[in-house]
């Protein structure tokens, strides 16, 4: 075999392993999973703990039932900032780094600006954001969302774009192969899974920051501000039901991301 | 000629970038509209020029200098943001220790245990997927609730248990990664020299790992930062910069380069955060040879 | 009109303060439906010579014309088919449509480009993996792709970067076989970069050694000159007979010898330089 099975490229375009799921991987952690909740159903009870502390999952469980719908509408309310904000960022992402691996000079103009956003607190920028687009109107959360996201996709993108092998380079040359030749047939394939990649972490990204945005301040109805107001009111079962919502949208967002990338990877390679 | 140039073309551009960012800034304020670009009827898209919601970014600068508040005694808006960063920085180190101490031990125990490794990894990968940062404002309660063998749990505490997830996730993985990495031949040398698991570990899979572990490392740092400061903010520890975009964000209608002041000490103790493990990453340089193990 | 002519060229590498020099004063010429191997140990610039020929690369000093024509020309009017030592098949692409590419990126319609790729599957005999994916297949069998890819456009000159480098011995003769069936199929001009002796010796009309530091062409061994029938028409068999042991000698002698004196009945066809 060559290098190439062992490029990322080919490892990312794998097919679901559904033919080497043992038992060993879906049980195990499930069964620690059950374990976890166990004992921590059985800490609550036995050690009295205050629901302050940590109420039980039996009691968040009946306060998600109880509220099931201004959970979903808080969801609703995240969710939609995040999601507007997962596509914006992930366009300004991927098309800056196009631009970035196609002229050396807006990569070097970016790099400092992008190396300092990934390792600084974008959420703090919340209150300045609501002050110049207005806390009422959801525009500062999205775009909060959107450098979160941009950031990662932009950097694994431009990675991508660099991965390209030098025997498909020499390959495309000796063809006499035009610039958008080799963009379609060899640098954007080969990016693809590095885009997803970026995508995957912006998509978790997205969430937790349109949610913290909610935290600086703005109107009632998404979920951060749901768990802030309920916790604020001493309502401790309550905000776990909203923390609980807000894991289930998480999740929500990195399967679908996941599910669009594998139904992608399957069309390009069945 | 020629090798100082290309030396310093990136610091010039890298230098350039950032003074473009600012000159769009201010740009778009002089010549932006008033009231901003709507979409539709109610949606912002870009934001308003005036004074009060974009404060010029010389502003922005001069507002370090002046005082805090107009009371007597006050000290300069640098001063306030240099304490409240040091607190920051403070509580994001302690969360980063703790953070790497068990992110490593995660991944010792996932690399010497195969069923470890299957149960725990997903919910390593899951604790990320997820804003358990959520939880945050609930952690509020725990101060001065629980005692620990003595010693009072404190708000503190809590930012940097909350600091320390959000580092510990990059360091685990990071690190996995980096255990497992050495070279089937690698790891059959040592099991011809009859050498145990954890001597293997000591001569082979930790010098191994620093290529691996250094951006993970580098990446807990920055998210300890922003647990750090987003954790002061959910809990109302006041005190650092996290407690502080939010008080100077009160005051921004009167005082609009205000609550600028500590988005650039975030800022700042991100950079400096990475840049001290950047450090690291020095002392350790003769490990950071990846070709030995391709 | 020759396939390739090589006139004293230069290839200097600078890198920083030093200089490395690749090739110095090159001539080669290749004959049209010759088969012609560059031989010689790592850093000689045996593939730096066939990267200029494939204007990969450009010559520091000196002239390289491909059918008469620059090496621009010549790539651009896709003169040349190229294979390398690493298959570079696209792996997101089936065998058929890796094969199918340059006919695509020089525009071949749908219908002629499957009719070419199922005559080009067939020679390298690979049809039944038509439509797996390049991971799916053995080293070999992923060569053989490439070597079909090289063929698609029916090139009179074959440019081939150490093919079989990456492969099992056993393998890489039975390449070499179906390689010397294909030139005669296809009458195609061979320019061949190896650092196996026999390889060399039993695919080539002639063998060019060369010697690094600075690169350069030392000798050059004509195998006919030793008994061996030309390079198109041989068989397995040729690898036993006993012009092919006497080749191998004086190309030997040649590699570790520089410019000493080969075997004493090993003079002929020789051009020690």
């Amino acid at each position: 075999m060559t290098s190439l099975a062992e490029t990322g490229a080919t490892d990312a375009r794998a097919r679901l392993p559904i033919g080497e799921v043992r038992w060993s991987t879906v049980l195990a952690p499930l069964a620690l999973g059950v374990v976890v909740i166990g004992l921590w159903q059985l800490a609550v009870d036995a050690l009295e703990i205050e629901p302050f502390v940590l109420p039980s999952p039996g009691a968040i469980a009946g306060e998600i039932g109880a509220n099931i719908d201004s959970v979903v509408s808080g969801a609703r309310a995240t969710g939609r900032n995040a999601l507007l904000g997962l596509v914006i960022g992930g366009v300004v992402g991927v098309a800056g780094a196009l631009l970035a691996g196609t002229f050396r000079v807006v990569d070097e103009l970016a790099a400092n600006v992008v190396a300092a956003a990934a390792v600084v607190p974008i959420v703090a920028l919340a209150p300045v954001l609501y002050s110049m687009f207005g806390a009422a109107v959801d525009t500062g959360r999205i775009i909060v969302a959107a450098l979160s996201v941009a950031v990662p996709v932009y950097l694994n993108t431009l990675r991508g774009l660099r991965e390209v092998l030098p025997v498909h380079r020499d390959l495309m040359a000796a063809y006499a192969a035009g610039r958008w030749q080799v963009a379609r047939e060899i640098t954007l394939p080969t990016a693809t899974p590095y885009v997803f990649t970026g995508l995957r972490v912006g998509s978790s990204l997205a969430v937790i920051a349109a949610l913290i945005a909610e935290y600086f301040g703005g109107p009632i109805g998404g979920l951060g501000k749901s768990i802030t107001s309920s916790a604020a009111s001493s309502n401790y079962p309550l905000a776990w039901a909203y923390v609980t919502g807000a894991i289930v949208l998480g999740l929500l967002f990195y399967v679908a991301t996941l599910t669009v990338e594998q139904w992608l990877s399957r069309h390009h390679h069945p | 000629m020629t090798t100082t140039w290309t030396r310093i073309r990136p610091v010039l551009l890298g230098a350039l970038g950032v003074g473009l960012v600012v000159a769009v800034w201010d740009l778009y304020k002089a010549f932006g509209p008033e009231e901003g670009v709507r979409l539709g009827e109610r949606t912002l898209i870009l934001p308003r020029t005036t004074d009060l919601a974009m404060p010029h970014s010389w502003e922005m600068v001069q507002r370090f200098g002046e005082p805090v508040t107009s009371l007597a005694g006050s000290p300069t808006a640098f001063e306030a943001v240099w304490d409240a960063g040091l607190f920051s920085l403070g509580l994001a180190t302690r969360g980063w220790v703790i953070g790497v101490v068990i992110g490593l031990l995660l991944a010792l125990v996932m690399c010497r245990f195969r069923i470890a490794e299957s149960a725990i990894l997903p919910w390593v990968v899951l604790s990320q997927t997820v804003p358990l940062i959520a939880i945050a404002p609930l952690v509020r309660r725990w101060g001065s609730q629980i005692d620990l063998f003595g010693h009072v749990w404190t708000s503190e505490d809590s930012v940097a248990v909350i600091a320390a997830y959000l580092a510990f996730f990059p360091v685990a993985v990071g690190a996995l990664r980096g255990l497992k990495s050495p070279a089937r031949t690698h790891l059959d040398l040592m099991h011809a020299y009859g050498v145990g698991w954890w001597r293997t570990l000591l001569v082979l899979r930790l010098p191994a790992s620093v290529p691996f572990l250094l951006p993970a490392l580098r990446l807990g740092a920055a998210s300890a930062v922003v647990g750090a400061v987003v954790a002061e903010v959910s809990i109302g520890l006041k005190g650092g910069l996290g407690r502080m975009v939010i008080d100077y964000a009160q005051s921004a209608s009167g005082d609009p380069a205000k609550p600028w002041a500590p988005i650039f000490g975030a800022v700042a103790i991100g950079l400096v955060a990475a840049g001290a493990v950047g450090l690291i990453g020095l002392a350790l340089r003769p490990f950071r040879v990846t070709g030995a193990f391709r | 009109m020759s396939a390739i002519e090589v006139r004293g060229v230069d290839r200097v590498f600078t890198r920083g303060r030093n200089r490395v020099d690749a090739l110095t004063a090159v001539d080669l010429e290749v004959r049209a439906g010759e088969f012609v191997s560059l031989i010689g140990p790592s850093g000689c610039g045996k593939s730096t010579l066939l990267r200029l020929v494939a204007d990969l690369d450009a010559p520091t000093s000196g002239a390289i014309s491909v059918f008469g024509k620059t090496t621009r020309q010549a790539r651009l009017d896709q003169d040349y088919g190229i294979a390398f030592q690493q298959a570079g098949l696209l792996p997101w692409r089936t065998v058929t449509a890796n094969v199918e590419l340059p006919l695509k990126l020089h525009g071949m319609d749908k219908a002629a480009r499957r009719a070419r790729v199922a005559e080009l599957l067939e020679l390298v005999g690979l049809s039944d993996f038509a439509k797996s994916h390049p991971d799916q297949l053995s080293g070999g069998m992923q060569q053989r792709v490439a070597i079909a890819r090289a063929l698609a456009e029916q090139p009179r000159l074959l440019l081939m970067d150490e093919p079989f480098g990456a492969l099992d011995e056993i393998t890489r003769e039975r390449m070499q076989n179906e390689l010397v069936r294909l030139c005669a199929e296809t009458g195609a001009a061979v320019l061949f970069v190896t650092h196996s002796i026999p390889e060399a010796v039993f695919l080539s009309d002639r063998v060019v050694v060369m010697s690094p530091r600075p690169g350069r062409i030392t000798g050059i061994v004509d195998i006919r000159a030793d008994g061996l029938v030309p390079a198109h028409d041989r068989a397995a068999g040729v690898r036993e007979e006993s012009g092919f042991f006497r080749a191998v000698a004086e190309v030997r002698a040649i590699l570790h010898g520089g410019s000493g004196i080969p075997a004493p009945d090993g003079a002929r066809g020789v051009d020690l330089r």
